[in-house]
């Protein structure tokens, strides 16, 4: 078997809309209800009721397609995929098919090699999610929970582009990162709103017919993503190198097993009947509406990035970290925005963001967590500001810093009163510490001939001892410049 | 009649009310809307056994909403436009706490939860819901034949049908079991039966009355029209219907007119489009009373212009591939699941065959092949979007024919009721649709309105069609040649109104 044979990989993804109500009623979206809580004659399927579509969902699915450069359609349609499972209550479920809301978009990622590739992305439309069916086996039987059908999804469609799992698993992190970033999806894969099916071929080296693919479910992790398309591509490897011919179907991933196993071969695939809703007239969109989604769209990671290392002199990996999360970025923003603001603009953009960017990530990254777009933060941009605007002055030392820094998140006080009622203003003032010096200088002669005779380190004894006559507040690189001034005999 | 002679007219005569004057005399105090509602509920009981046109009759709960109107005017509040008027439901709109069957074994016994957008107008406008009207199952039928609960019989004569598929609405209301009644239109559901029970029916444009909580056969054709004794009693009823509901995405945000404000108005200098092929192709006694309208016509200042449909001949053909296509994915969510009829097997895929087969009637169960044959792949193109095309030829046609005239003038069938099992072949069951469903297909306005009597003594239909949302005139029509012919509202005989 030539080991050359090439990967192909396309995504489809399933991410959830963060609107209030569902795709087609009033109906809440909110997740971990009570089973049924949330449902009402449309998201039930009861006989006589009908669809409308939440304007909200479409303003949502138009700003991710133009997040990632899609053409969004003036003029698309709601059609009907017609199945019967116990998890539809209609009997079919609202998507799009020939005219879809969004077109021809792509995605950026890094490859293996530290290069870029771009990833087309074929369309982009809406539908509604399906219940969620939970199989008792001790009871025999299955129970159906309609609190997430009718829940507003678009489907990401790539084209066949990515060559690799790990090149899979970067266009999956950075697409979930841009729809978080503007707002569209809270990127929760455990709570199921980020969802991904992958279909996977490979090809002899040169070769421009793709192979027979199939399609791999349940693959709702970053990990097992990459585990699945591994597992699958060795597969395929290995049936050809036996003579064998890769059947289309569609597999599942066991995680528990380590292995994708059949789930569906073609010919039993469904006939979906698509056809035009008849219920929903077709979705116009005025090219004045897609300016105005256009307008509103929030600054992209990949586009944070770049400015982050150009204006606010951060490294690229420091960078990807603080755009890791909008909370994050955010937070991080506003501190800098804070910190120059408070400085009265007496401080260089590129040093305010160097020293926001490294305290962040030595002292507050620890206590930062997120749930999807929720995130916590130990404290407020405007209150870690304050502290680094006192460090910057001077006032505090690095060390003090983050002494005040744990005092404010026990206590929620500001940086400034910490610093006050502990006493430990650092003592800057060059004549008070001149005076101290002085004295310990006098006082030790013997130290003082010991320096002058070669001995350096003692310059420690005298540091230790102003320190302890500052009870530690003395500026300590002052003190180390007037004690080698005065010990040089100047 | 004078209004003196009308108060002192006994209970026998209270059928033969306007609907607006029944509300008029409930809202005055001079009926009570308990004795007018017993008088009905005592003429379903007695005749209603022949005429199978009701349901289910829900006595108590009518009588409590009578009584609610009665305390209300008691109490000096002010009434609807329908106060104490006694109606029926054609038996697939949604009626929250009282059953709601399709005229289905599959839906047997099913209590929505809710009530459709129309039955919310009704009730707010203070009507009386005496009960559910019988229907083909489904809707899918011209005879009321298809009901799994057996058939209606049409009340000018039992061995014939009342037509359909609202045939209950229309037999009920013909022999006064109801004051008037709701039906649903998809291909000529309520005009076909009025015409052939001697009522009045309008099939408003498509748009023009919310499909919130009609059980949807196909959903681009379905309106919800009224049943009455004349265009009057019609035209009030749909002023009550009529109008935009936000949760009915094709119902249209439009103002509604006074419709019954029309009735009384001069057509004079309307433009009558007459489709000559149409009338020649009829039963002769029903051609004779559409030419004797049309001589009406004239006599009321109506200029008559020949007008052609070119296409209208194809509107069998793709109508039977539009509808049940729709039908096919409507009737999908029938499974057993969670409402409803539920034949439990071994596994699902059995447990879906078996609740279907035996919930569905042969003639659901037909038009669901048909339908998602027609959207299967391999087919979609050659069936269902060729279908697409006609339909938007016919739509074109009917364009066309309203830049020469106000209205369209058509029989509304071939034939006056015929008998019981006289089509059993579908086909020629579905011929019976031919002038009902190029309007329907089009989206326009029509009404059905009876224009004499035809073939042994039965009443003949004549059907006008207007532009979408033309209502207005088309009523302002009916309404004066009703009065010009002079041969309304017709009555069958022995269902004049003695309790």
């Amino acid at each position: 078997m030539n080991a050359s044979y090439e990967t192909v990989i396309g995504l489809e993804v399933h991410a959830q809309l963060r609107t209030h109500s569902k795709l087609f009623c009033g109906c809440s979206t909110q997740f971990g209800a009570p089973p049924n809580a949330h449902t009402c004659p449309t998201c039930l399927g009861l006989p006589g009721s009908l669809p409308v579509p939440n304007a909200a969902a479409i303003e949502l699915a138009m700003r991710a397609a133009l997040a990632v450069g899609c053409e969004v359609r003036e003029r698309s349609v709601f059609e009907r995929k017609n199945y019967f499972y116990p998890d539809l209550a209609k009997g079919y479920q609202i998507s799009q098919y020939a005219l879809p809301l969004n077109v021809a978009g792509k995605l950026e990622v890094e490859t293996e090699a530290g290069g870029r590739r771009v990833i087309g992305i074929t369309r982009i439309h809406l539908e509604e999610d399906a219940a969620k069916n939970l199989h008792s086996s001790a009871a025999a039987q299955t129970l159906v929970d309609f609190n997430r059908a009718g829940v507003a999804l678009i489907e990401i469609v790539s084209e066949p582009d990515l060559r690799s799992s790990a090149e899979a698993e970067q266009y999956l992190r950075n697409l979930r990162e841009i729809l978080m970033a503007v707002g569209v999806n809270d990127g929760n894969l455990e709570e199921g709103s980020f969802r991904c099916d992958a279909n996977v071929s490979i090809r002899a080296p040169g070769a421009t017919e793709l192979g027979t693919r199939t399609e791999l479910k349940n693959i709702n992790s970053f990990r097992f993503v990459r585990k699945a398309i591994d597992y699958e591509a060795a597969r395929h490897h290995a049936v050809i190198a036996g003579g064998g011919k890769i059947v289309q179907e569609t597999r599942l991933w066991d995680d528990a097993q380590g292995k994708t196993v059949p789930m569906r071969s073609k010919e039993e695939a469904m006939d979906y009947r698509y056809f035009p809703d008849p219920d929903l007239p077709p979705i116009v969109v005025s090219a004045a509406q897609i300016e105005a989604a256009a307008g509103v769209l929030p600054e992209l990671p990949a586009t944070k990035r770049a400015r982050y290392v150009a204006e606010l002199g951060l490294t690229a990996a420091d960078a990807g970290v603080l755009t890791s999360h909008p909370a994050l970025s955010g937070f991080f923003e506003a501190t800098v925005e804070e910190l120059s603001s408070r400085l009265g603009g007496r401080i260089e953009p590129a040093r305010a963001g160097k020293r926001a960017a490294n305290f962040i990530q030595a002292e507050v990254l620890r206590d930062f967590s997120a749930d999807g777009l929720e995130a916590s933060l130990p404290l407020s941009a405007a209150a870690l500001s304050e502290l680094l605007a006192l460090l910057e002055a001077g006032s505090i030392s690095g060390k003090m810093a983050k002494g005040v820094l744990a005092e404010m998140i026990a206590s929620g006080k500001p940086a400034a009163k910490i610093v006050e009622e502990q006493g430990l203003s650092q003592v800057s003032d060059s004549a008070l510490i001149e005076e101290v010096v002085r004295k310990v200088v006098d006082g030790s002669p013997d130290n003082v001939a010991a320096y002058r005779a070669g001995k350096q380190n003692v310059v420690g004894w005298f540091v230790g001892q102003v320190m302890k006559e500052t009870r530690g507040q003395a500026n300590p690189r002052m003190v180390n410049e007037l004690l080698r001034k005065l010990l040089e005999g100047e | 009649m004078s209004e003196a002679t009308k108060s002192a007219l006994s209970s026998v005569s209270w059928t033969e009310l306007s609907i607006a004057e029944q509300a008029a005399r409930v809202s005055r105090g001079e009926l009570s809307a308990v004795e007018l509602c017993r008088h009905y509920l005592t003429r379903i009981e007695r005749l209603d056994v022949a005429l199978r046109s009701f349901l289910h009759v829900d006595a108590e709960g009518a009588l409590a909403q009578a009584a609610a109107v009665d305390a209300a005017r008691a109490a000096g509040e002010a009434l609807g436009p329908l106060a104490g008027v006694p109606l029926s439901l054609k038996d697939n709109l949604c009626t929250r706490g009282l059953a709601t069957s399709c005229a289905s074994r599959i839906l047997e016994g099913y209590i929505p939860p809710y009530d459709a957008h129309v039955v919310e107008r009704l009730r707010e406008a203070g009507a009386v819901i005496l009960g559910k009207s019988n229907l083909d199952e489904f809707a899918m039928g011209s005879s009321t034949e298809n009901s799994a609960f057996g058939a209606s019989k049409n009340p000018w004569d039992p061995k014939r049908v009342p037509g359909g598929s609202s045939g209950g609405s229309a037999a009920a209301t013909a022999a006064r079991l109801a004051a008037a009644s709701l039906g649903s239109d998809t291909g000529g559901s309520v005009r076909q039966p009025a015409a052939y029970c001697g009522v009045t029916a309008i099939k408003p444009s498509y748009g023009r009355v919310s499909r919130y909580g009609l059980v949807a056969f196909a959903s681009s054709l379905d309106q919800v029209g009224p049943i009455a004794r004349d265009v009057a009693d019609a035209a009030t009823l749909l002023g009550v219907i009529a109008g935009h509901d936000r949760r009915d995405a094709t119902s249209v945000e439009r103002e509604v007119p006074d419709y019954a404000a029309e009735c009384g108005r001069d057509p004079k200098g309307l433009r009558v489009g007459v489709v000559r092929e149409a009338i020649e192709g009829c039963e002769a006694s029903v051609r004779a009373a559409i030419e004797t309208a049309m001589e009406a016509l004239s006599g009321l200042g109506c200029e008559l212009v020949e007008v052609e449909l070119p296409n209208a001949s194809h509107s069998i053909a793709a109508y039977y591939i539009i509808a049940p296509a729709e039908a096919s994915s409507n009737l999908a969510r029938f499974d057993g699941m969670r409402y409803g009829l539920r034949v439990a097997a071994d596994d699902l895929a059995a447990t879906y065959r078996k609740t279907r087969s035996q919930g569905f009637g042969a003639e659901v169960r037909r038009r669901i092949m048909l339908g998602t044959y027609a959207l299967s792949a391999g087919y979609f193109d050659a069936y269902y979007l060729k279908a697409q095309r006609v339909r938007t030829r016919i739509r074109q046609d009917f364009d066309a024919a309203f830049e020469r005239c106000d209205l369209l003038l058509t029989p509304t069938a071939p034939t006056v009721a015929f008998e019981s099992g006289a089509h059993a072949d579908p086909l020629s069951m579905y011929k019976q649709d031919i002038f009902t469903l190029p309007a329907s297909l089009a989206g326009v306005a029509a009404l059905s309105m009876p224009c004499g009597l035809g073939e042994a003594g039965l009443p003949v239909g004549l059907q006008l069609s207007a532009p979408a949302f033309e209502e207005a005139p088309m009523i302002r029509m009916a309404h004066a040649l009703e009065r010009q012919l002079g041969v309304l509202p017709l009555t069958p005989p022995g269902y004049g109104g003695e309790a």
